[in-house]
């Protein structure tokens, strides 16, 4: 089972409904996490709709632009300390 | 009945029987000591045992309360699963080794007294390192002696402070130390801090971890910062100095996995990462912080495990180790795949999955203490464990391409261990409410409320969009980064060529210098020297010495023993003084 599921999972025609089904899952999810009854909101962002999505895309977005960043500062060749 | 029974003694001395084992009774022998190592914690009562006097003071090697024991159980589990996933290796000094590794840990956590807890720290550090050496190759001895070279660097530094605290409060006994800001805290922090792999004094982690055997890297996961997680809660409890640290390394190890190419070392700087989080708790020190941490070490030492395993699995099938030559081995490995993958969710907190029920405890006590800084980047960068254990690792080792490298699932004994470790996760993951039992503090938290759910899981996949929008950009590239370990490697490379180079040319001078302009004179006024001694001195001690000899020749003489001639000389005598009296 885990085998004919990670072959499915690596094929790549089905690359594309893989992307389909991840998309229609966060809508959905982001969805229902804007009507999640919240009992208190810590933070003034708890009470944005949909914070976590766009915090999510946000993070990995900032996160990837400062590693390419810092890649051109500390990333060196493989032999760099032979 | 013996009342208390410290589990060290089964590794420790139990590893001295290894050697003398072979084949299916030392596989039986391997599993059954950490089996009998967690009986033995689970039926242990809370207490304080096996206390003696030493030189006058207390040591302890019993001091069994919930945090240590919380300890003690992960640990035991920890050193059942590698044991299981070691089981093929036949090399009985490396699973010395590792019981010496287990044992030493396990002190450490025992130890009510500072002696106790110094001695097992640096058994651990020797033990340790020789899971590095045993892979025997160049790389490997190489950053096993740097491994061990900052370990004793921060013994000593632990030492240090050891000491000025017992000539400050007279007590070795370990336990909250007052924050007075004295020499003694802040060496004992460092000592501290350096095992914890806080930057700038992390290096020697991700520098030798995946240097180490497959086998041995597991091992090194779970015991030697997870025990310098537990030292600091006991400690350094509130420590605000922690709060700052923490977070910084949560995100530096972040940005590092990210950069690299190296499988286990992205599990290593994942490692990095998680113990800011632990370190972020110890800092707020409140009852839900010190509980996240504890709860967040226990789930830690299980799927960094599990991932160093399955990565391990990946390398000793393969041969490779780098993301550039890896990829598609989705369908030779898929149950190892599977496996990654438990682990990876659980690191990324994934509802369900371990890490969601203890990190985000961890998240709450700062959200509690209204940090909202530390809340954000905390949030942020369990987003980034996400991206670099659970999407581009396993993307490019697994997917990525469709690759040419012969390979097949590990053996069953390696499969055995990451099962029991992706089972651990998911059962923590959907039942939390074994492991709040046991955490030091009561708890009142619950991890599954609708809003926590929607808010993880939204933020996970959007995190994983974000993956598949920009993972061109993520592409592994044939570099290594370079970190702190830069200023003892490039640092002592330039010490080397300031002692090859401007030293030696100075030598050099110096004694050509010596040579002609002091040596020459200098072998002159020996020769002159030695003349003069050899003419001067001795001619004036034989010239007086033979007159002597030629004096004494004929006054011998004068002694003629004839009685007549005494009585002339009496008689001349007698008439020279008259004469001398006349002529006066």
């Amino acid at each position: 089972m885990i085998k004919r599921l990670v072959d499915y999972l690596g094929n790549a025609d089905n690359a594309g409904k893989l992307k389909k089904l991840l998309y229609i899952s966060l809508a959905v999810i982001a969805v229902a996490d804007i009507f999640a009854p919240r009992e208190h909101a810590a933070f003034f962002w708890d009470s944005i709709p949909a914070w976590s999505a766009v915090f999510g895309i946000v993070s990995i977005v900032l996160t990837v632009v400062a590693a390419k960043i810092l890649g051109f500062v500390l990333r060196r060749r493989e032999d760099y300390y032979d | 009945m013996i009342e208390w029974f410290h589990p060290s003694i089964l590794f420790i001395f139990g590893a001295f029987l290894i050697p003398f084992l072979s084949g299916k009774a030392r596989q039986i022998y391997l599993v059954l000591i950490p089996a009998l190592a967690f009986i033995d914690v689970v039926f242990m009562s809370q207490g304080t045992y096996w206390t003696f006097t030493f030189m006058g003071n207390e040591i302890i090697f019993g001091k069994a309360d919930s945090l240590s024991l919380l300890f003690a159980y992960v640990f035991t589990i920890a050193a059942f699963i590698g044991l299981v996933y070691a089981l093929h290796l036949d090399d009985a000094p490396q699973h010395m080794a590792a019981f010496f590794y287990i044992g030493s840990s396990i002190g450490v956590v025992f130890a009510g007294d500072y002696l106790t807890l110094f001695i097992f720290w640096e058994i651990m550090a020797f033990a340790s390192a020789y899971l590095v050496f045993a892979r025997k190759e160049k790389a490997a001895v190489d950053a096993g002696f740097r491994y061990i070279l900052m370990h004793v660097t921060g013994g000593v530094f632990l030492l240090g402070g050891i000491v000025l605290h017992y000539i400050a409060t007279g007590s070795i006994l370990f336990g909250p130390i007052e924050k007075d800001g004295s020499l003694a805290f802040y060496l004992i922090f460092i000592g501290f801090i350096l095992n914890a792999a806080a930057p700038p004094l992390n290096a020697w982690l991700t520098d030798a971890y995946p240097e180490a055997t497959v086998t041995g890297a597991v091992f090194m996961s779970a015991f030697t910062t997870k025990t310098a997680v537990y030292v600091l809660a006991r400690a350094f409890p509130g420590t605000e100095l922690l709060i700052g640290l923490g977070v910084f390394m949560a995100i530096f190890g972040m940005a590092y996995a990210i950069m690299e190419n190296d499988c286990r070392r992205v599990i290593a700087y994942s490692i990095i990462s998680q113990v800011g989080y632990l370190l972020t708790g110890i800092g707020i020190g409140t009852e839900l912080g010190l509980n996240g941490t504890a709860a967040h070490a226990f789930t830690d030492i299980i799927f960094k495990g599990l991932l160093f395993m399955a990565t391990g699995a990946v390398i000793h099938m393969t041969g490779k180790r780098k993301l550039t030559e890896l990829g598609g081995l989705y369908k030779t490995m898929p149950v190892t795949f599977a496996l990654y993958m438990a682990g990876a969710l659980s690191v990324s907190a994934f509802p369900f999955f371990s890490g969601f029920v203890s990190k985000s405890m961890i998240i709450a006590a700062a959200q509690h203490d209204h940090m909202a800084i530390v809340t954000l980047l905390l949030t942020l960068v369990s987003a980034g464990t996400f991206l670099y254990t659970g999407l581009r690792l396993p993307y490019y080792m697994f997917f990525a391409k469709e690759s040419q490298i012969k390979a097949e699932e590990p053996p069953r004994n390696m499969l055995a261990a990451m099962g029991i470790a992706a089972f651990l996760c998911i059962a923590i993951g959907v039942f939390p409410g074994a492991l709040y039992a046991i955490l030091p503090n009561p708890v009142h938290f619950e991890p599954y409320t609708f809003d926590h759910i929607t808010g993880a899981l939204s933020m996970l996949l959007a995190a994983a969009a974000g993956f598949f929008m920009l993972r061109r950009l993520l592409a592994p590239e044939q570099t290594i980064s370079i970190d702190t370990d830069w200023f003892y490697r490039i640092g002592a490379r330039i010490f080397m060529w300031i002692a090859n180079k401007p030293i030696a040319a100075y030598e050099g001078f110096v004694s050509d210098l010596s040579n002609t302009a002091v040596m020459k004179p200098l072998y002159a006024v020996a020769r002159i020297s030695l003349n003069i001694d050899k003419y001067v001195v001795d001619g004036i001690v034989n010239g007086v010495a033979s007159l002597v000899l030629a004096i004494s020749a004929r006054v011998r003489r004068v002694q003629t023993g004839l009685v007549q001639h005494y009585a002339m000389a009496i008689a001349v005598g007698i008439f020279v003084i008259i004469a001398i009296y006349a002529i006066m």
